[in-house]
């Protein structure tokens, strides 16, 4: 649904957005990760059309967005950073105002308005006017907006920015269902909400795009991923020996020390992944460790993040 | 077809945000206060002992060079302020119906204040008998010149977040337009260049071509003038946020 080639965008002479290349199917819920500043909101500007790229070409449904950008604009709901909405106006109002910019009449516009409520719980504050909501109404409010015509493509710009964690979970159920059939951009700052809710995951850094995969492939870029977890009782130092002499063990490193035991965390050499947990587990048994817990970790998205987006921010700053 | 109906979604938007807030009661009762004030105070309305409503239009483009960049100084401004900018340009609307739609609804809501001044009429025509096809022209060439201003406002708005430096540049432009064509400054100016030039720089005025609407005079060329500087400021907010998108 959605094909960027090649997109670039240049202010002045800091390129925002540096040759970013991808595509969004229909049913796929794409996250866009990046440091603040990386180009998430200017790649999602140029492909709402608001503004127009520098180089490089986008098109929706197969509509390019700059040279035909009327049809194109129709298959997408967007929901802009910092949700705006014209203060003065109710949320029935507003949302009637923008199902008629929608092409949306009479009772199929009154259904849509309700749908939208709805789905983003808006109830409550309908005849309220935008500049009296909460953050977390006015948001919601703009999410609506952004679903009113039930559109095939959704770019959302931070969608739970500003929710508390019970509306955090709603809007990411929300997305997640709707991923079913539509092609969903969405970028976020919190990690797990990418781990909850995408199918594919780019992060983007300084414009570029420094990784793409599914979150799982991400996790497993992880230094941690693979390494087997333990908590034991015992002296340190014995287990940190036995531990470093388990097949396929490349490091060991212990994570805490106290009355309730040892934390150790084992990584795995290159080749031995599979493995390593059961080995780690003959060992204890064979030493009779008494073992509190033991767990494969599968790798952590924040910890890959750090690792890809960190060096050039260190860069940036020196 | 569908292009219209944007521009009346626009539109109807547009007027709402004028009564919501007390943008447009404010306008409407200073506009109306003002106008009584010249009229009857300032122009000597009674004094004049004549059937018509020359000293009610005479003070139409000063009392306009405040009022209209006040009524159009948010058009822009405030949108880019809200950040509503990038929902309506992403919407399936093109920049001209949004740039239309909201002129046509300042342009409506300035029609209305000037429809509000009706008692003037009926006085002039219970005192005396003037001539109602002038006082129309009358009208007319002052909505036109409302207009023109709004259109300059509109333009000056789409520059700037900030409403304040869009009011104040839209008032020095149109005093500019104003100043090219009043007497005092027409008279200045023969004394130092060339009466062509006198005379061009004056056909650039709102004065200029505000005068023949007051006699009750409908010159296509004043028509033409009014349309075009409407459609010049126009035009020009259009290219002013379309080199903002582009960054």
């Amino acid at each position: 649904m959605i094909k960027v080639e090649n997109l670039t965008k240049a202010f002045g002479p800091n390129l925002a957005v540096n040759n970013v290349s991808f595509s969004v199917a229909r049913g796929e819920v794409l996250g866009f990760l990046g440091p603040n500043g990386a180009g998430k909101s200017t790649s999602m500007r140029m492909i709402t059309g608001f503004i127009p790229p520098t180089a490089g070409s986008i098109t929706v449904g197969g509509y390019d967005v700059v040279e035909t950008p009327i049809p194109a604009k129709r298959l997408m709901g967007y929901l802009p950073e910092n949700a705006p909405g014209y203060a003065d106006m109710t949320v029935r109002g507003f949302l009637h105002f923008i199902a008629e910019l929608r092409g949306l009449k009479g009772g199929a516009r009154r259904a849509a308005v309700n749908r939208a409520v709805e789905l983003c719980f808006l109830d409550a504050v309908l005849y309220q006017t935008i500049d009296t909501l909460s953050k977390g109404y006015k948001h919601r409010t703009c999410l609506a907006q952004a679903l009113i015509h039930d559109p095939d493509v959704l770019i959302l710009d931070e969608p739970t920015d500003g929710l508390d964690p019970n509306q955090k979970h709603e809007v990411r159920n929300l997305i997640k269902r709707m991923g079913a059939n539509k092609a969903i951009v969405f970028s976020t700052h919190i990690l797990e909400e990418v781990e909850a809710v995408c199918s594919r995951v780019i992060i983007i850094d300084r414009g570029r795009i420094v990784a793409n995969g599914t979150p799982a492939e991400l996790k497993a870029r992880s230094e941690t991923a693979g390494a087997v977890h333990l908590r034991a009782r015992g002296p340190s130092a014995v287990l940190h020996e036995r531990l470093s002499r388990v097949p396929g063990a490349a490091r060991v490193e212990i994570i805490s020390e106290s009355q309730n035991g040892v934390e150790a965390r084992v990584y795995p050499a290159p080749s031995a992944t599979a493995t390593l947990t059961r080995s780690v587990a003959e060992l204890a048994a064979r030493e009779g460790w008494q073992l509190d817990e033991i767990h494969t970790e599968e790798g952590r998205l924040d910890e890959v993040f750090r690792t890809i987006t960190l060096p050039d921010t260190v860069k940036a700053a020196a | 077809m569908n292009a219209w109906a944007n521009i009346k979604a626009i539109m109807k938007r547009e007027l709402g945000g004028y009564f919501t807030s007390p943008i447009a009661y404010v306008f409407l009762v200073i506009f109306l206060l003002l106008t009584g004030f010249f009229t009857f105070t300032v122009g000597n309305f009674f004094e004049r002992g004549d059937a018509s409503l020359v000293s009610f239009f005479t003070w139409h483009p000063w009392l306009y060079l405040f009022l209209v960049p006040a009524v159009g100084m948010r058009l822009w401004s405030e949108e880019r302020r809200l950040g509503t900018l990038e929902l309506l340009l992403t919407l399936p609307i093109t920049t001209w119906q949004a740039i239309v739609g909201k002129f046509l609804a300042s342009w409506l809501f300035l029609a209305l204040a000037l429809a509000l001044t009706f008692p003037v009429i009926i006085t002039v025509n219970w005192l005396g008998n003037p001539d109602n096809g002038v006082i129309l022209a009358g009208y007319v060439g002052s909505l036109l010149l409302a207009g023109a201003y709004l259109a300059i406002s509109c333009m000056t708005s789409a520059m700037t977040r900030n409403q304040v430096i869009s009011f104040i540049l839209s008032v020095m432009i149109c005093l500019f337009l104003i100043l090219a064509g009043y007497t005092p400054v027409t008279d200045l100016l023969t004394r130092f260049a060339n009466p062509i030039v006198t005379q061009i720089v004056a056909a650039f005025s709102v004065m200029t071509h505000f005068e023949g609407f007051q006699r009750g005079v409908l010159d296509a060329r004043d028509v033409i003038f009014f349309a075009s500087v409407i459609g010049f400021a126009l035009f020009t907010t259009g290219l002013i946020i379309r080199n903002q998108r582009a960054g």
